[in-house]
């Protein structure tokens, strides 16, 4: 597993590129390299500027049938969120009125958790398949 | 943080991004792009996303920022060269991007802004 | 696996006659196989999963559930990829339960823990069928892949177009491939215009509807102009009271309607030509 600080803009461009490479060590196709690793992009940027900073941690795992795939975890220190179904909601926006691009880093992966308590922090796990 | 350059030729601006972005560098380019604009009054801009592997939701945003920057100085810009793979995400997301033009490459994108003259 | 010291006699009286149990059980086995597989075949796989149940047994280690899941896995993914049926394949686990009661019917004192023996059996016998099924969808998901392949051609329509008929059911994996085939061909042929033909889709509602819209949004990323031909009398009206809007996407009856819009957009006219004359050139293509 890879672990990765989440303190910087630079840190959310490492974060991309080291899930690019893991996303093609597990055969998964273009597209859908492309689709983790933005939604990759967007988790780690909402933890760097809704978190206050945080934690990347990349992994291979390989399912019960023997698929292999990548997971993804984020986790922050933030303030969290109060209400989380409305964050999943499609177009909410918080903060300076851009969104925090969760329900569409949501729509990219296969497998979407997200745990998060105001005061708590959030933790935001994905995993995206190959086929 | 990387400062993308931007070209002059005749009355188009070219920028071309050819490595993976932190948005730090892509807010400046924006702002570098509005003072060209102001600076040689060039009439279109043409940015090269040939190389770009990711676009996520804050850069597509970004990008159409530029596209109504531009307007504000009666300039048209064209988005060049995006991939299947990341336009293929971007439409995942619920981007389309509609304040941009968009053309397969940088010819076509040229053959664009020329037809509005 | 929750082990007491009972189980561990079952496991070490299953141990000491391994031989005859395994010989047993594969015989059970094969014949439930019905002449598909020897004897000999089927033992070389049985001898493993018995030692693993007997470790399982005995409590001994915690990497044994492990490794019970993975060969059980390996077993009926392997009876699902040559056909077998689930039956047969669960069978061939809870046939080791015929075979140690014949072993241990005999044995007073062994009863109660031969329940407990029973009961991992029917455990392991479950997780068999699951995994059976499991790989047999994996097996349906390949097959509908290759077929969804084949069906959606890309087809270079004019000078600058092409064209996608789509048939059948415009499901999200056939717009996803589309969407590709689409994306792929446009950037290897430069067209800037693209027919998305849906004469043979047989059911356009909302979804089909977004589905479209989005492979439109995806195509105009890449500088191409989308026009969605192939509308039958019937799916205009239920489009029309599905309250479902195309907005600025040009939707025509057919694709030679959508051909003769598009070459007109490009400002392109085939003339009819009359022998002996000179043929006339296409006009250059004005704003788009």
């Amino acid at each position: 597993m890879d672990k990765l600080p989440i303190r910087t803009g630079d840190d959310v461009v490492r974060v991309r590129q080291q899930v690019r490479v893991v996303a093609a060590k597990t055969g998964l196709s273009l597209v859908d390299q492309t689709k983790v690793v933005t939604a990759a992009s967007e988790l780690a940027r909402n933890a760097l500027v809704h978190g206050g900073g945080g934690l990347a941690r990349v992994e291979v795992v390989t399912s019960a049938l023997g698929k292999s795939g990548v997971r993804i975890g984020f986790t922050d220190e933030g303030p969290g969120i109060a209400d989380v179904d409305l964050a999943l909601t499609d177009g909410w926006s918080s903060g300076v009125g851009l969104g925090l691009g969760l329900s569409g880093a949501r729509r990219l992966v296969d497998e979407f958790e997200l745990t998060s308590k105001p005061g708590s922090g959030t933790s935001v796990v994905v995993v995206k398949w190959s086929r | 943080m990387d400062r993308v350059p931007i070209l002059k030729i005749g009355t188009t601006l070219f920028v071309s991004i050819q490595i993976d972005l932190q948005d730090e560098s892509v807010v400046r380019l924006q702002e570098d792009l509005a003072d060209e604009l102001a600076a040689t009054g060039a009439r279109g801009v043409i940015i090269d996303i040939t190389a770009v592997e990711i676009v996520d939701s804050f850069i597509g945003r970004m990008l159409a920022m530029i596209g109504s920057i531009s307007r504000l100085f009666d300039a048209e810009t064209v988005l060049v060269g995006m991939r299947p793979a990341v336009a293929i995400t971007l439409t995942e997301l619920g981007l389309s991007l509609r304040g941009v033009r968009t053309a397969l490459n940088a010819e076509k994108g040229l053959e664009l802004l020329n037809g509005r003259a | 696996m929750d082990v007491d010291s009972s189980q561990q006699r079952m496991a070490a009286y299953m141990r000491d006659h391994q031989d005859k149990v395994v010989g047993r059980w594969s015989e059970i086995v094969v014949a439930g196989l019905r002449g598909r597989s020897s004897v000999a075949e089927v033992r070389r796989e049985l001898e493993d999963l018995y030692s693993l149940v007997v470790r399982a047994m005995s409590g001994a280690d915690e990497q044994v559930a492990g490794e019970l899941t993975a060969v059980l896995t390996e077993l009926s993914g392997s009876r699902a990829r040559n056909g077998f049926t689930p039956r047969e394949t669960a069978l061939g686990v809870f046939a080791l339960k015929d075979a140690v009661f014949e072993l241990v019917a005999d044995v007073a004192d062994l009863a109660p823990e031969y329940l407990a023996f029973s009961r991992m059996i029917d455990d392991l016998g479950l997780l068999t069928f699951e995994t059976y099924a499991a790989a047999r969808e994996q097996i349906i998901a390949d097959q509908a892949t290759a077929m969804l392949e084949l069906s959606t051609p890309v087809i270079r329509l004019w000078d600058g177009v092409i064209a996608v008929p789509l048939v059948g059911a415009l499901d999200s994996a056939r717009t996803q491939l589309v969407m590709e085939k689409l994306l792929e061909t446009l950037v290897a042929t430069g067209a800037d215009h693209a027919v998305l033909d849906i004469t043979g889709v047989s059911t356009v509602d909302t979804e089909v509807a977004q589905h479209l819209l989005k492979t439109v949004s995806a195509a105009r990323l890449l500088g191409a102009e989308c026009i969605v031909s192939g509308i039958r009398p019937q799916v205009a009206q239920t489009i029309v009271s599905l309250g479902i809007e195309f907005g600025d996407i040009a939707t025509k009856a057919t694709l030679a309607d959508a051909l003769a819009h598009v070459l007109n957009r490009r400002g392109q006219r085939i003339g009819q030509q009359r022998p002996g004359q000179q043929r006339t050139e296409p006009q250059k293509p004005g704003p788009a």
